[in-house]
């Protein structure tokens, strides 16, 4: 189970303190599908790189299993069971798809492996395994490599930075049909950023997050009107610094 | 005949496709050729009024292989060696040259080897060198090669040249002439570490119509080396060319990287990129997230980018 405890996270810009995420709490129970959503520049995508420690945390607490990861290193973090997709991975000169595969794995992959793991973005291995991971693949074809990579491996707990960004509608298809495959099988935790309705959809709880900070957090049955206006008149959403706590967030 | 340790250790990271006593190679050590033999196609015969070796390749020779490997274990050592590679028509061949010194002395142990190819009309040669310096000693190892390729009509001709450690200085000049419808691909590896300085400068003229040459270099520079890179791509009729010089810039190392580029006929197509950067933080982060140390992750950067 992942608790995430008052999580902040400040920087000094020219000379004050600004604070980015404000004192969010949430849990994530195993096997869980949470969603991350809300409007840009809210903090999301922040609150998963203090989880993965591509960030560090200025406070609060990250509890993985009962274990504090808050000022353990990403790989620690990796070795301690999570995976992280970023939401613009990097290209690596002279490194194959295949190669890369296998490092994500931490083993070789036999060639049906790679095969199925690419299957499952869209994408050939036939095409694509020898290729490098540099400039000549498109944006679309390096973050389908990216939740790849995410994919070779089990983890206790994936997080997905906007899987949905810059990958064409076929290949999202496919990539939803991944995800509710893992969230079939409950055997991993499913963190997912996203802004894509078809993910929402398929949470089983959604945190909004905006201006830093928690503002709406419950089951997906409580928070799906909120977001989509099945619920006429509602305007949480809307309403400067409202806030709405379902259940099991951990913030009530 | 049985070899030491020390110079099969060597011929191991020079010859990483295997030296075996087998068909065709000639092993020079400390200045002498230690042992040789020739295969039906490829035949290798020593100069008379130089050191060096002519090596004849058949165009009968078709997925052959020739191994010419140099071993210097002799410390303050000063070796010239002149190869001529004389490639017939339609020879299909791989030649595995390189250069390895174990110095385990104070001084100043130096290889440097002349190499001429003459490809003739639609042959195919993939030569490989790899160069290293090894042992204890604190004398300078110093390797400066001079590659000279003339390439007839058709022909096709890779260079592939590594050099990863232990060379304290090189310098290496590299003249291509390509003929109508020949081909060039050179892919230049090299890394240097501590005060190491490596200089390559490579002219190519393509003076057939319908020549094409890719250029890759790729190199890493640690410590406080010093690289320098020259390549120049000349295009004296209609013909392509693309030069990529990428370099990996770390601690106190200085790079600098000087594609030239030098149309002299209306249809030539000619291109240069160069890249000088530091690892980027986003691959180490990206690595990091599969469970590397930093250190780790760098070391896989940098094995994958001279790849």
């Amino acid at each position: 189970m992942l608790e995430v405890r008052n999580l902040t996270y400040e920087v000094v810009e020219n000379g004050e303190n600004v604070t980015i995420v404000k004192d969010i709490s949430f849990t994530v129970d195993d096997g869980e599908m949470l969603v991350i959503t809300g409007p840009n520049g809210g903090g999301k995508s922040t609150v998963a790189k203090l989880l993965m420690g591509v960030l560090n945390a200025t406070g609060g607490e990250i509890l993985l299993d009962g274990r504090d990861i808050k000022d353990m290193g990403i790989d620690e973090r990796a070795k301690a069971g999570i995976g992280y997709a970023f939401q613009q991975p990097p290209t690596f000169k002279g490194m194959t798809v295949r190669r890369l595969l296998n490092l994500a794995a931490g083993r070789e992959l036999p060639e049906h492996v790679c095969c199925d793991l690419l299957s499952n973005v869209g994408m050939c291995a036939r095409e694509y395994l020898d290729r490098e991971v540099d400039a000549t693949l498109s944006g679309g074809e390096r973050k389908r490599v990216e939740i790849a990579t995410v994919l070779a491996k089990s983890h206790k707990l994936c997080i997905f930075d906007e899987p949905e960004a810059g990958i064409d509608l076929w290949s999202f298809s496919m990539l939803v049909k991944e995800f509710e495959k893992i969230h079939e099988d409950k055997q991993e935790t499913l963190l997912l950023i996203s802004h894509q309705e078809k993910i929402i959809r398929m949470a089983d709880r959604i945190l909004i997050i905006k201006d830093g900070a928690v503002n709406a957090c419950g089951s997906a049955e409580e928070i799906l009107p909120l977001l989509f206006g099945e619920e006429p008149g509602c305007s949480c959403m809307n309403r400067k610094g409202g806030q709405v706590y379902g259940t099991g967030c951990g913030n009530k | 005949m049985e070899l030491d340790a020390v110079t099969s250790k060597v011929l191991e990271a020079i010859d990483t496709s295997g030296f075996r006593q087998q068909g065709a190679y000639n092993l020079r050590y400390n200045g002498q050729a230690l042992c040789h033999g020739d295969s039906e196609h490829i035949k290798i015969k020593k100069k008379e009024d130089k050191p060096g070796i002519d090596v004849f390749i058949s165009g009968e020779a078709q997925g052959e292989q020739v191994h010419i490997p140099v071993v210097i274990s002799k410390s303050g050592m000063s070796d010239k060696v002149y190869n001529d590679f004389y490639i017939a028509e339609g020879a299909d061949v791989v030649i595995v040259a390189g250069c390895g010194i174990h110095n385990s002395g104070c001084n100043e142990t130096r290889h440097d080897g002349v190499h001429a190819f003459h490809v003739g009309k639609n042959a195919k040669v993939v030569y490989e060198e790899k160069h290293y310096g090894e042992g204890e000693g604190t004398g300078d190892n110093i390797l400066n090669p001079v590659t000279e390729i003339d390439l007839e009509e058709g022909a096709v001709f890779t260079l592939d040249t590594v050099q990863i450690r232990g060379v304290d200085s090189t310098e290496r000049r590299t003249e291509v002439d390509m003929g109508p419808g020949s081909r060039l691909v050179v892919m230049e590896k090299l890394m240097t570490h501590d005060k190491q300085s490596a200089v390559s400068n490579m002219e190519v003229r393509m003076n057939g119509a319908g020549s094409s040459a890719q250029i890759v270099s790729r190199s890493v520079a640690k410590g406080a080396s010093r690289q320098t890179f020259h390549p120049n791509a000349v295009g004296n009729a209609l013909c392509k060319a693309h030069i990529q010089c990428d370099s990996i810039i770390m601690d106190e190392a200085q790079v600098c990287s000087i594609p030239e580029i030098d149309a002299r006929n209306i249809d030539a197509q000619i291109i240069h990129e160069a890249a000088i950067g530091r690892i980027n933080t986003e691959q180490i982060l990206k690595l990091r997230s599969f469970g590397m140390s930093e250190e780790e992750a760098e070391n896989v950067i940098i094995d994958n980018f001279l790849r």
